[in-house]
């Protein structure tokens, strides 16, 4: 038995509101179980389906379609005409699905594993966690739509493009700070189980995935980034197609503002609603 | 370091049953009242803040004022009654739920082990789930992989380990969750009942296992209701009794303080009344008249009743029996059923209802007492009166057991004539694999 080849646990001491000073370390230190989470849900997800991890492909490249007909041939937006639309249109549908697999999945996730919440410890917030990185493998198989519709129109990206991941980890910081928050108190208002759904519906709308942010009128815009995406999307186009969509900086600026006080927000709720979380499932 | 791994003081905690009105039948009333507890409630859960239960509320101490040590390497086991506070305890020692008094020092990593199986997923093969598993359980992939070959001997499940256990009958995924829950590593394990899984053979199996990890120096806390196995495992006992400590010491002696409180069951419990008659305790009784909460099969149910009466006359005594989940499994009353009425002399009694011999699966089960007028309308009710439990059913003693989560039903048929089986003709069997073939035509 191997009990002893492994550090002594510090003594550690439960009382009631005492803030975990063990919390991080422990994340740390259970990270194995945040890739098992996310690899049960991977491997599980595609069982019994006929074309399975095609699904990540097919539902963005069909709305990239529905998107690229709706808004550049019928409804014609104003745009650079040297750039395709539907570059336009994936620069900023790429993000979005990523923020709204983030939110949708995170937010029940909690909820959804209350089987492990009630009769296991860890730190809870694996659990959002792990639906975060399957997000991201679906991300990354989608990004393939973009390498595809690149070579198609054989288009050539700048040295921006470089900079994507960096667009990328701000679209999963602007989405889980809602993400955990939601993803907590749903615990206990079982409501925002259907008012995550409907505001990621309304988001689609009020994002500009569709369109460029240049449509906005000048005198809206900076109140239009309140939007967190809205910033992030314009930066990931700007990755895409380089200089032809500039980023309008006093808006990204407070997109990141608004993000981090998100993250905030939902690390703190969660963290001080987690200790009661089997109590309430 | 020192030599107390776990020591609790002042530990208390506190639930909060929120009592939802159920009477303001009037849609207006509630419209309004809902109005303004919505108000409050949206305030409140913007804030992410856990109150706003509207109505009335109640505290409920599951656990109060808990002082006790436990040294490295004690076989502790904790016994009390269903809502005793054993499950909150460990709850608390495994940091699944946090005190709201008092506190408890850890010195040591912990283990828990409160259910078989946990985050096992159907569509996952049996290599996939003893990974899982062992991750939520807390062993690293390093352990596991070292482990591995060694949990599927034990579980006797080689041949079926990369078939998604959603294939599995229950009897193998028991198997197999107990397996991967048994090669646990831990300086401090907590287990609750958990050993009531699986037959009669696996599960003397796993008690040999456990016996052997206790005897590795480990401290060992454990929770069952299955006195062989408690005496078989622990040395130490501590009794709870609403959510106190109300014994600790050895093992035999706390079996027996904790079976002599079986007899006062009535005395801590406040069952309201009823309008005419009112139920005032209950117990069940062995083959010697002492109180128990473990039935054998095949013998007498009885149930020692205590009752009051205003006199009213054509009042019945019921009684349903219910098994773990709640779902009734028979039903008894007085007055349809053997015509006896409560005495229309008003005062206290007392009655013994002896039922016929029952062979009952081996689980827990429930009784809902009541009074009832007319034989239908209840005057007084309480369920959950009494809990029992039978530990193993073996009808035709041989070494099986039947149980209640096998889904076979709760009672063993037993024959009135011996079975035989008389020869009709030597026709062979017709081959029902050539048959289908001729339907699928």
């Amino acid at each position: 038995m191997s009990v002893t080849d492994r550090p002594a646990a510090p003594q550690l001491v439960l009382e009631a509101g005492r803030a975990d000073r063990q919390y991080w370390p422990d994340l740390w230190r259970y990270r194995e179980l945040l890739f098992i989470l996310a690899w049960r849900d991977v491997s599980v997800r595609y069982k019994q389906t006929a074309v399975g991890i095609v699904w990540a492909f097919i539902r963005p490249f069909i709305t990239l379609v529905v998107f690229t007909v709706v808004f550049g041939h019928i409804a014609k937006v104003q745009t650079n005409p040297n750039i395709p639309y539907a570059l336009i249109v994936i620069g900023g549908l790429l993000p979005w699905t990523l923020f709204s697999a983030v939110l949708g999945d995170a937010s029940n996730s909690v909820i959804s594993n209350s089987n492990l919440i009630s009769k296991v410890y860890f730190p809870r917030m694996i659990v959002p966690l792990a639906t975060v990185l399957i997000a991201v493998i679906d991300f990354c198989v989608s990004l393939s739509i973009l390498a595809a519709l690149m070579i198609w129109y054989g288009f050539m990206p700048g040295w921006q493009i470089l900079l994507l991941p960096v667009f990328v980890l701000l679209t999963v910081l602007a989405s889980l700070g809602p993400a955990i928050w939601a993803a907590a108190v749903v615990v206990k208002y079982r409501d925002f189980r259907f008012v995550v759904p409907f505001a990621l519906q309304f988001g689609l709308y009020v994002s500009p995935v569709g369109f460029p942010s240049s449509v906005v009128p000048e005198q809206w815009r900076l109140l239009y980034n309140l939007n967190p995406m809205v910033g992030i999307i314009d930066g990931f186009r700007w990755c895409i197609v380089g200089g032809e969509s500039p980023i309008y900086l006093p808006g990204f600026l407070l997109s990141l503002c608004v993000t981090a006080f998100f993250l905030w927000l939902g690390i703190s709720t969660f963290r001080r609603i987690e200790r009661g979380f089997a109590d309430m499932i | 370091m020192s030599d107390t791994v776990i020591r609790t003081t002042g530990l208390s905690k506190k639930f909060i049953i929120g009592h939802q009105v159920e009477q303001d039948s009037l849609l207006r009333e509630a419209m309004t009242r809902g109005a303004r507890a919505l108000m409050r409630r949206t305030a409140d859960l913007i804030k992410g803040r856990t109150r706003g239960v509207t109505g009335q509320i109640e505290e409920f101490w599951a656990l109060r004022d808990l002082d006790f040590e436990i040294k490295r390497g004690e076989l502790v086991s904790i016994i009390g009654h269903n809502g005793a506070g054993k499950s909150t305890l460990l709850k608390i020692l495994s940091r699944i739920t946090e005190p709201t008094e008092g506190r408890v020092e850890i010195n040591g990593r912990v283990n828990s082990l409160l259910e078989v199986g946990t985050g096992f997923h159907p569509e996952l093969s049996g290599r996939e789930n003893i990974f899982l598993n062992g991750a939520i359980l807390g062993m690293s992939r390093a352990e596991m992989k070292r482990r591995f070959d060694e949990i599927v001997e034990f579980s006797g499940v080689a041949k079926f380990i990369d078939t998604p256990v959603k294939r599995y009958s229950v009897g193998m995924y028991v198997r197999l969750a107990f397996a991967v829950a048994a090669h646990l590593e831990a300086e401090i394990l907590v287990v609750d009942e958990v050993l009531s899984v699986g037959d009669a053979e696996f599960q003397s199996k796993c008690i040999n296992r456990m016996s052997e990890v206790a005897g590795s120096g480990r401290t060992v806390l454990f929770v069952s209701h299955n006195f062989a196995a408690v005496r078989a495992l622990t040395k130490r006992s501590i009794v709870l009794e609403g959510g106190k400590l109300a014994f600790d010491g050895p093992v035999e002696a706390g079996l027996t303080y904790y079976t002599s409180t079986l007899g006062r069951g009535g005395v801590d419990r406040n069952w309201g009344r009823g309008k005419d008659a009112t139920l005032v305790s209950a117990r069940l009784l062995d083959e010697n008249g002492n109180a128990t909460d473990h039935f054998t099969p095949g013998t007498a149910l009885r149930l020692q009743v205590v009752v009051d009466t205003t006199g009213m006359p054509g009042m019945s005594l019921t009684m349903i029996l219910r098994d773990q989940h709640n779902l009734p499994v028979g039903y008894y009353s007085s007055d349809p059923f053997s015509s006896v009425a409560l005495p229309t002399t008003a005062g206290r009694y007392e009655c013994t209802l002896s039922l016929d011999r029952l062979f009952l699966a081996a689980g827990e089960y429930n009784i809902d007492l009541q009074t009832t007028s007319t034989a239908i309308i209840p005057d007084h009710k309480v369920d959950g009166a009494l809990q029992f439990y039978v530990t193993g059913c073996n009808p035709g003693d041989v070494g099986y057991d039947f149980r209640q989560d096998q889904g076979a039903g709760h009672l063993a048929l037993r024959l009135s004539a011996p079975l035989h089986f008389k020869r009709l003709s030597g026709a062979a069997i017709p081959d029902l694999h050539s048959d289908e073939r001729l339907g699928q035509r």
